[in-house]
């Protein structure tokens, strides 16, 4: 089948009316949530993940990924209009984007965005689309070993990129690898780690790990915040032109071209993801843009450049996880338990075996994006007036969504208490400073990993040769020794540092 | 001042001996369970290792927090209050929700909640708890059939 037959396939999926409908009420979603400092897209897809046990598979994949890219549209508003990071992926867009908000500029500053996220999300899909099919090739070549390999060069990317120490972050991800095998051992049946109680027998629950992580746990530490600053009204920057001009649009393009560029190829490595796309992405202005001494003082290159690529990024960061099966950042990670929910095998047969629930994920991801320039231009004011919605009122429902979340998953109580002792898991880990994401994708990985390490061992008789002797699974492995060597370069420590600093 | 070796870095002296518990806590545990070979892995061997790199991190990332006398980076901004009313509605939730039902859990989980906030007001919290009942009891219980006991135990055995 040639890739238009695929397409059309895709476009028969995603055109039903139930999955348009559920591409919507995503793209809604990730738009209000993307708005909303202090809620992303991480914790509103652990929350929803339970939701979508009773949706046919491919509305439930089209639900949670168009929260993912729509969180990006809507994280540029706030980012734009009230100075604040709606998303950490947002977080460069404030520099430039609230300069031209100040002089008159918001509603062009908000079209950049719009339009650059928009052709960065078709070139995101477009090349998805592409090279999806020829790399599942490349997954037939692998065995366990070359799994194994691979998954733990998606363990290390996914936290090589990050700001924290590397052993404090391997040390986490070790930690979630842990948790993973609390629960029943498949090859033995023999009971793990449950310290006795019959409802860990079934492992802990990834839903109520993730919320207790990223919602119980963030809502405390932006309600300490909040009640430290006892200020609620926040000053919405006004919008009046809506349309960019001719200068404007010349000025963007290159910017959106470069910004495309630069984030589709660090959303398809495995760990890197849409913050460090934009980040990427403002550099890249900086340097190469003709109008890099406008740059910080509301130059539209500053907002159309980091927003292109955050989106391209967000695009590409499926490649892996619907290609080998193996997520490359934490939403992937919850995107791949969403497959097993549904009872989708994640890997290169996901292709050949669900194409109907792939091409539509892909073609649904291509109308998501056109949705969402439709959402968020003309509706912009809708999502202004959202934008005073106040925290008092909005951390109660974050926390009973987690709740109600946490018991629909398994119909069980104990997961509302796994919930609560990982708020307080994640609270220590905000306050020791470390980033809890490398937990999640251990807890997520943990079990595949053991699986083909031990798959791969029985395979040689117990010769650990196989691993790095075998051409496929050495190169993973050095790409993975690399990335964590590179990493731990105190040259390279200090620019990460600078990067995140200027945020 | 004294030269002497003292926890620079107070946060990474916590979270590498917390590293080096959880570590040393599951490769213990793992040795209850058949270890096998490296050709046949029992359900203790995997965890084993793994437990063995956390103790080993945990305690590079303790070290890594000694040193001389120099600027010392210390613990702060513990503000248990937030955390605690936050766990503590959650728990309760759990503790009401099958005993007491859907509806009186999910007041209480809001209404416990928004204690917490500076900005406290009866009339929103309740109206807030309204609509998240109206919205959960019709979405989770009637929209997708979820299990949920609505209602208090005792007023559908008395009902009946």
């Amino acid at each position: 089948m040639g890739l238009i037959d695929n397409l059309l396939l895709g476009f028969e999926t995603a055109l039903t009316w139930q999955n348009l409908g559920y591409a919507f009420l995503g793209c809604m979603i990730g738009t209000f949530i993307g708005l909303l400092p202090g809620l992303g897209p991480l914790s509103t897809v652990a929350m929803l993940l339970p939701v979508t046990y009773s949706l046919p598979p491919a509305g439930a994949l089209i639900l949670l990924a168009s929260i993912y890219y729509g969180a990006q549209y809507g994280g540029s508003t706030t980012a734009i209009l009230l100075k604040l990071p709606g998303e950490s992926s947002s977080a460069v867009t404030m520099i430039d984007g609230y300069e031209m908000a100040k002089r008159g500029r918001a509603g062009v500053a908000l079209a950049a965005a719009a339009i650059g996220s928009f052709i960065a999300g078709s070139f995101g899909v477009l090349l998805l689309a592409t090279v999806a099919e020829p790399l599942t090739q490349v997954a037939f070549l692998f065995g366990p070993a070359e799994y194994f390999s691979l998954m733990v060069l998606g363990l290390v990317g996914s936290i090589a990129l990050s700001s924290d120490d590397i052993d404090k972050s391997l040390g986490l991800m070790v930690l979630g690898l842990l948790l993973s095998l609390v629960g029943t051992d498949i090859n033995s049946g023999e009971y793990r780690f449950t310290g006795g109680f019959a409802d860990l027998t079934d492992g802990i629950e990834l839903t109520a790990l993730a919320m207790g992580v990223f919602g119980v746990a963030e809502i405390a530490v932006n309600l300490e915040q909040y009640n430290r600053d006892k200020q609620s009204n926040r000053v919405v920057a006004k919008i009046t032109q809506l349309l960019p001009g001719k200068a404007d649009f010349k000025r963007m393009m290159p910017s959106i071209l470069r910004g495309t560029a630069i984030g589709s190829l660090l959303g398809a490595l495995p760990g890197a993801g849409v913050t460090m796309a934009s980040f990427a992405g403002y550099a890249v202005e900086k340097k190469m843009s003709r109008y890099k001494q406008e740059l910080g003082h509301g130059a539209v290159e500053g907002v159309a450049g980091p927003e292109s690529a955050n989106n391209a990024a967000a695009q590409t960061n499926f490649i892996s996880l619907l290609t080998l099966g193996i997520p490359g950042s934490a939403i992937m990670a919850l995107l791949l338990g969403a497959m097993i929910i549904q009872n989708i095998q994640p890997g290169p047969q996901v292709i050949s075996k669900h194409p109907d629930v792939f091409w539509g994920l892909i073609v649904s991801m291509w109308i998501g994006n056109l949705m969402l320039v439709v959402l968020n231009l003309p509706l912009i004011g809708l999502w202004v007036s959202m934008l005073k919605v106040p925290y008092r009122i909005l951390f109660p429902v974050i926390l009973v969504f987690c709740s109600v979340g946490a018991y629909t998953a398994r119909a069980s109580v104990f997961d509302i208490y796994l919930l609560g002792i990982f708020g307080i898991m994640g609270y220590v880990l905000i306050k020791l400073k470390v980033s809890p994401v490398p937990l999640l994708m251990g807890m997520v990985l943990g079990p595949m990993l053991e699986s083909s390490f031990r798959r791969a061992l029985m395979v040689s008789q117990g010769d650990l040769s196989i691993i790095y002797t075998r051409p496929l699974s050495l190169s993973l492995l050095v790409a993975a020794g690399v990335l964590i060597v590179v990493s731990a370069l105190p040259s390279i420590v200090r620019k990460r540092e600078r990067v995140f600093s200027e945020a | 001042m004294a030269q002497s070796i003292r926890i620079k870095h107070q946060p990474n002296f916590v979270l590498g001996g917390l590293y080096a518990l959880a570590g040393a806590g599951f490769a213990v545990t793992s040795l209850n369970y058949d270890m096998g070979d490296l050709s046949y892995m029992g359900p203790g061997y995997f965890p084993f290792l793994l437990g063995i790199l956390l103790a080993a991190l945990g305690s590079l990332i303790m070290i890594r927090s000694l040193g001389f006398s120099q600027e010392v980076v210390r613990l702060s901004g513990w503000n248990l209050r937030s955390i605690s009313w936050m766990v503590g509605s959650v728990m309760i939730f759990g503790l009401a929700l099958e005993p007491l039902g859907l509806v009186i859990a999910l007041v209480l989980l809001v209404v416990l909640a928004s204690l917490a906030s500076h900005e406290f007001t009866w009339r929103t919290t309740l109206t807030n708890a309204l609509v998240m009942v109206v919205l959960n009891v019709g979405g989770f219980v009637y929209g997708l059939s979820i299990p949920f006991p609505v209602f208090p135990e005792i007023l559908s055995t008395f009902l009946q």
